[in-house]
């Protein structure tokens, strides 16, 4: 068994791959692995013949995608497996315009004929349209990508790891967080992604992608010895990542489960936070899903022009003229850059699902709201605006689709906070704050359509007082409205202290769809922020 | 010209069996052909096939230009593999006999190295279904054309003036599940949903209105009145005022009482109860015949209630059906399943397929007309958990919020945000109107409930948002 001190002896992260290597799947009867779908001259075949279909049929421009979508799932409970499954689907979506309506359609038929029919289907839906068009869909240019591929940063595929390797990790963190003696139920997950996407244009675009998603999620419940009260600490305490197994175990979750355990022991105990104004230090765990909800979700192009008004809502950054290059969104330290190019970041990506090679924008410069979050359908919105200011139009790459069953819209990329210039950390900011409040770990997060009112909880809220940290409160709460907030920033930890927080499961549009992204940020503080009590008593 | 054939498949992983099917949904004789020759190729000491086919098309539309529109056929097979209490699933969408081969092998091997899980309860044998006709061949078989005619009728009105922007969205929904065991079991469940869900805002910014519609029957649904509601309601709710928050009277239309009370349907789990760590835990017990809320409150699943129409079976093939959560206001049955169940000497339930409030004396004018001073919610949004053992949220009130007054909606008001739990909120019932089927699942589980009227609801802070 490779734990995680033989890992760290071995001095590496090839060296673990090698240990590991004795107890890959292949090495128990098992059927033969499939190939590649990037190694199969057939995966070209079929893209070609559903863009061929495609114009045949009356498209004028076509996209295809043929992937291969795989996720592991290894889910525990105290001292069992509750769950294991592994999930393995192919399949192919071809998106058209006609006359400047969408179609779509998607089949799991991999056959020239499977496709052409998916292909012919997509644009009879088109056509269909045509009867309730008004203005056209115009896509902005995008050089061709001919024959390019994309790995993510991933080191040890966890697809090759055996489930006895994954269950015996996470029975062996259950174990050591059942040591401490409240905690009295621990849940507790492995969760992995591994796609690889074929992507064709009727641009002459061809790529192939392949990457790896991992996540390990525990949550350590607390009981009251007389049943009176509960604490939860997780389930996410380890941020997922775009990385492979090398990074599951260097999140070492069996020693730090004690420390979850007990961090959940002594929250059973806290006291009710008293609500008032507090300056709030927020952890980058906390903090990752704040600039997720109320700078990334805000700074969406469709839902500035009100493409998402019938789910996920509009933004009060809007309209675009009257706020691009003029909304003071926050302070003058606040920096934030859109990319999908920081490694092991989860919306990292080679090619979106327009076929652009996705480029770094800022979105908030020196506070003030700069550009918004594009894909090729709604660059061209703004051609007045980067006409002005000097800009091509042009995507910035924020094109994804979930899966080959599942139409491409616009998505958002890494959406980050830049560090601080000075070298600050988590403790300097405690130091320097004289009545706060400070939260590690994200847990209830609501906000409203437009993005202006959140109400943020953690799960750990420390009392500081005079510099130092005074013990834990419960029923902490942050509520907000997004530009006053944003603009009461104050502090920022350095580069030092910059992390990702992310999600796999960040949902928009119709039909829903999920996103995998990552936020970078330091910690950092918010003066005299409202904090409440959302405790109430049966 | 199109290809009709295979022939032409090109020699590749592609080409073994992965014949070109009907794009249909299967149907009962072709589910079961797939699940017997699935399960026969498994050498493990149990196995379960479960498949799961569908036909999903959909159209957007928004800042009343048309947007995306497609469709996604898609049949995936669930091969969970049993040896002793070792178990595993492995899920493919090849039905090729290469392909299930492949998928059954996956999961016998991952079984076998599996850890033992204590609580499998063994697969079971054939079962009895209670009939539940949820298929409308209008919904599975609807053009593209009529879902563009369906868009039509909300963008027209908006496009006439230059007052309205309208964003809509439908979804119709064909699928079948069917599961089998190799202990004899096979069950087969189709069904249908159409959805329509619409939202109108006035092109001055400060008025939003939704409406939605569901039924298993696409030719249930009005498209013009749902457009002509949600213009109305989008014009009515112009330039709101702020009011403070705090605590008032308070009428839920059928889907904002779906949007919170729906949310007690996870509650109900017995062994969180059993455990000490839900809302009705005690110590030393549960609340389990206990008044918990109102009694003019009853609340139940069904999976052939004409409202819900939800499968009769759970994923592992168990018999669902009628359980009667909350009974006149006390906490009537707790959901087990097999396992809980087994241990805790009661009959397993399975879990809550759709939920259902019975229906009070009121509708939503009489509780209009009845309210001196009050406010009606059109819909509840982003609704998060506090605290699992109160069932404290958090959300905030969207589309369509306004003061009423002496019995009649006055003006339109600023949208709050919310702290609280439907178990206070439902002890807090002034009336309760007509269940009907909401729309905000967009075709999940049937969740009907009507228009209720609760006092003292906690709106904790105001927010911009239109």
């Amino acid at each position: 068994m490779t734990s995680r001190r033989d890992f760290l002896a071995t001095g590496g992260v090839a060296l673990g791959a090698l240990a590991v290597g004795p107890r890959l799947l292949g090495a128990v009867p098992a059927p033969p692995p499939l190939p590649a779908l990037y190694t199969d001259a057939a995966t070209r075949e079929l893209m070609m013949e559903a863009l061929d279909a495609s114009k045949r049929a009356g498209a004028s421009w076509a996209d295809v995608r043929i992937s291969r979508n795989r996720n592991n799932s290894v889910q525990t409970r105290e001292k069992q497996v509750t769950d294991v499954v592994e999930t393995d689907t192919m399949g192919c979506g071809v998106r058209v315009l006609v006359d400047g309506c969408w179609g779509f359609a998607a089949t799991q038929e991999l056959t020239k004929s499977g496709v052409g029919l998916a292909a012919q289907e997509a644009v009879a839906i088109a056509k269909a349209n045509r009867l309730a068009r008004d203005r056209r869909v115009e896509l902005a240019p995008a050089p061709a990508q001919v024959d390019k591929t994309w790995r993510s940063a991933y080191t040890i595929d966890p697809f090759t790891i055996a489930i006895e390797e994954k269950a015996d990790l996470l029975l062996r963190a259950n174990a050591a967080a059942l040591t401490v003696p409240t905690v009295r139920f621990v849940n507790s997950g492995l969760s992995f992604v591994k796609e690889e996407r074929n992507y064709a244009n009727t641009e002459g675009t061809v790529t192939t992608q392949d990457y790896v998603r991992s996540w390990v999620t525990m949550s350590c419940t607390a009981v009251a010895p007389d049943r009176s009260g509960t604490a939860v600490r997780g389930p996410e305490v380890v941020q997922p990542a775009g990385r492979g197994w090398e990074y599951v175990l260097e999140a070492d979750i069996v020693n730090n489960a004690k420390v979850w355990a007990g961090e959940a022991a002594e929250k059973l105990t806290a006291k009710p936070v008293e609500p008032g104004r507090y300056d709030l230090i927020l952890h980058p765990s906390q903090l990752f899903l704040t600039i997720h909800e109320s700078v990334a979700h805000a700074t969406e192009l469709d839902r500035a022009m009100g493409y998402e008004a019938n789910y996920a809502g509009t933004s009060f950054v809007a309209p675009p003229e009257k706020v691009l290059g003029s909304l003071k969104f926050g302070s003058p330290i606040m920096q934030v850059v859109g990319n999908r190019s920081e490694p092991g970041a989860l919306a990292t990506i080679g090619y979106d699902d327009d076929g652009v090679v996705p480029d770094e924008f800022h979105v908030i410069k020196d506070g003030i709201f700069v550009d918004y979050q594009t894909n090729r359908e709604q660059a061209p919105w703004l051609r007045e605006y980067y006409a002005k200011t000097g800009m091509p139009v042009r995507s910035h790459g924020c094109s994804y689709a979930q899966s080959w069953a599942d139409v491409a819209f616009l998505r958002m990329p890494n959406v980050s906070l830049q560090p601080g210039d000075k070298d600050l950390g988590w403790d300097d900011l405690i130091a320097a704050t004289d009545k706060g409040i400070a939260m590690i770990g994200r847990a209830s997060y609501s906000i409203d359509q437009q993005r202006y009112n959140a109400q943020f909880g953690a799960q750990l809220c420390y009392e500081v007082r005079k510099g130092k940290i005074v013990g834990q409160v419960k029923d902490a709460a942050y509520q907000m409205r997004t530009p006053d907030f944003w603009n009461t920033l104050d502090m920022l930890g350095g580069k030092k202290s910059y992390m990702h927080g992310g999600t796999f499961n960040d949902g928009k549009g119709q039909p829903g769809q999920s996103n995998a992204v990552s936020h970078g940020c330091p910690p950092a503080r918010f003066k005299n922020a409202n904090i409440i009590n959302t405790g109430r008593a049966l | 010209m199109s290809h009709t054939t295979d022939n032409d498949a090109p020699k590749s992983l592609f080409s073994i069996g992965r014949a070109a099917a009907p794009t249909g949904v299967l149907s009962r004789e072709e589910a079961q052909a797939l699940v017997e020759r699935t399960v026969k190729m498994s050498k493990a000491d149990a196995v379960r096939v479960s498949v799961n086919s569908s036909r999903e098309t959909n159209l957007r539309f928004a800042d009343n230009q048309m947007s995306t529109s497609g469709v996604t056929t898609n049949t995936t097979i669930r091969v969970q593999s049993v040896f002793g209490k070792r178990r595993a699933s492995v899920v493919t969408n090849d039905r090729s006999d290469e392909g299930l081969r492949r998928a059954v092998q996956q999961s016998e091997a991952i079984a076998r190295l599996a850890p033992e899980d204590p609580e499998y309860m063994g697969e079971l044998g054939a079962q009895q279904y209670a009939p539940v006709n949820a298929w409308s061949d209008a919904t599975a078989e609807l053009t593209a054309e009529s879902r563009a005619r369906a868009a039509l009728s909300a963008l027209a009105p908006a496009r006439a003036g230059n007052e309205l922007t309208v964003a809509g969205f439908i979804i119709c929904n064909a699928a079948a599940s069917a599961i089998g065991t190799n202990a004899g079991l096979f069950a087969y469940h189709r069904g249908t949903t159409a959805n329509y869900t619409l939202t109108a805002r006035t092109n001055d910014g400060t008025g939003s209105g939704w409406v939605g519609a569901e039924d298993t029957d696409w030719g249930k649904l009005d498209f013009k009145s749902v457009a002509d509601r949600a213009i109305e309601k989008a014009r009515r709710s112009r330039s709101p005022v702020a009011l403070e928050p705090g605590r008032y009277t308070v009428i839920f239309e059928p889907e904002a009482t779906a949007n919170l009370v729906g949310l007690m349907g996870n509650a109900f789990q017995a062994r969180a109860a059993d455990e000490g760590r839900s809302a009705f835990a005690k110590p030393g017990g549960t609340k389990l015949g206990e008044k918990i809320v109102d009694e003019r409150v009853t609340l139940y699943s069904d999976p052939a209630d004409s409202l819900i129409l939800a499968s009769p079976f759970d994923g592992e093939g168990l018999p669902l059906s009628r359980q009667t959560w909350v009974q006149n206001g006390v906490l009537n049955q707790l959901a087990y399943n097999r396992f809980w169940a087994s241990k805790q000497g009661k009959t397993p339930t399975g879990g809550t397929a759709g939920l259902r409030m019975a229906d009070g004396n009121d509708s939503l004018e009489s509780l209009i007309a009845g309210t001196t001073r009050g406010i009606l919610v059109t819909r509840l949004w982003y609704l998060r958990p506090l605290d699992a053992r109160t069932l404290m949220y958090t959300g905030l009130t969207r589309d369509g919020t306004f003061l009423i007054e002496n019995g009649k909606i006055a003006r339109s008001i600023k949208n709050f945000r919310f702290n609280d739990s439907p178990l206070f909120m439902l002890n807090n019932v002034e009336g309760i109107g007509k269940a009907v089927r909401t729309a905000g699942g967009e075709g999940g589980p049937g969740v009907a409930m009507p228009p209720i009227k609760v006092r003292d609801f906690n709106f904790t802070s105001l927010s911009d948002a239109v």
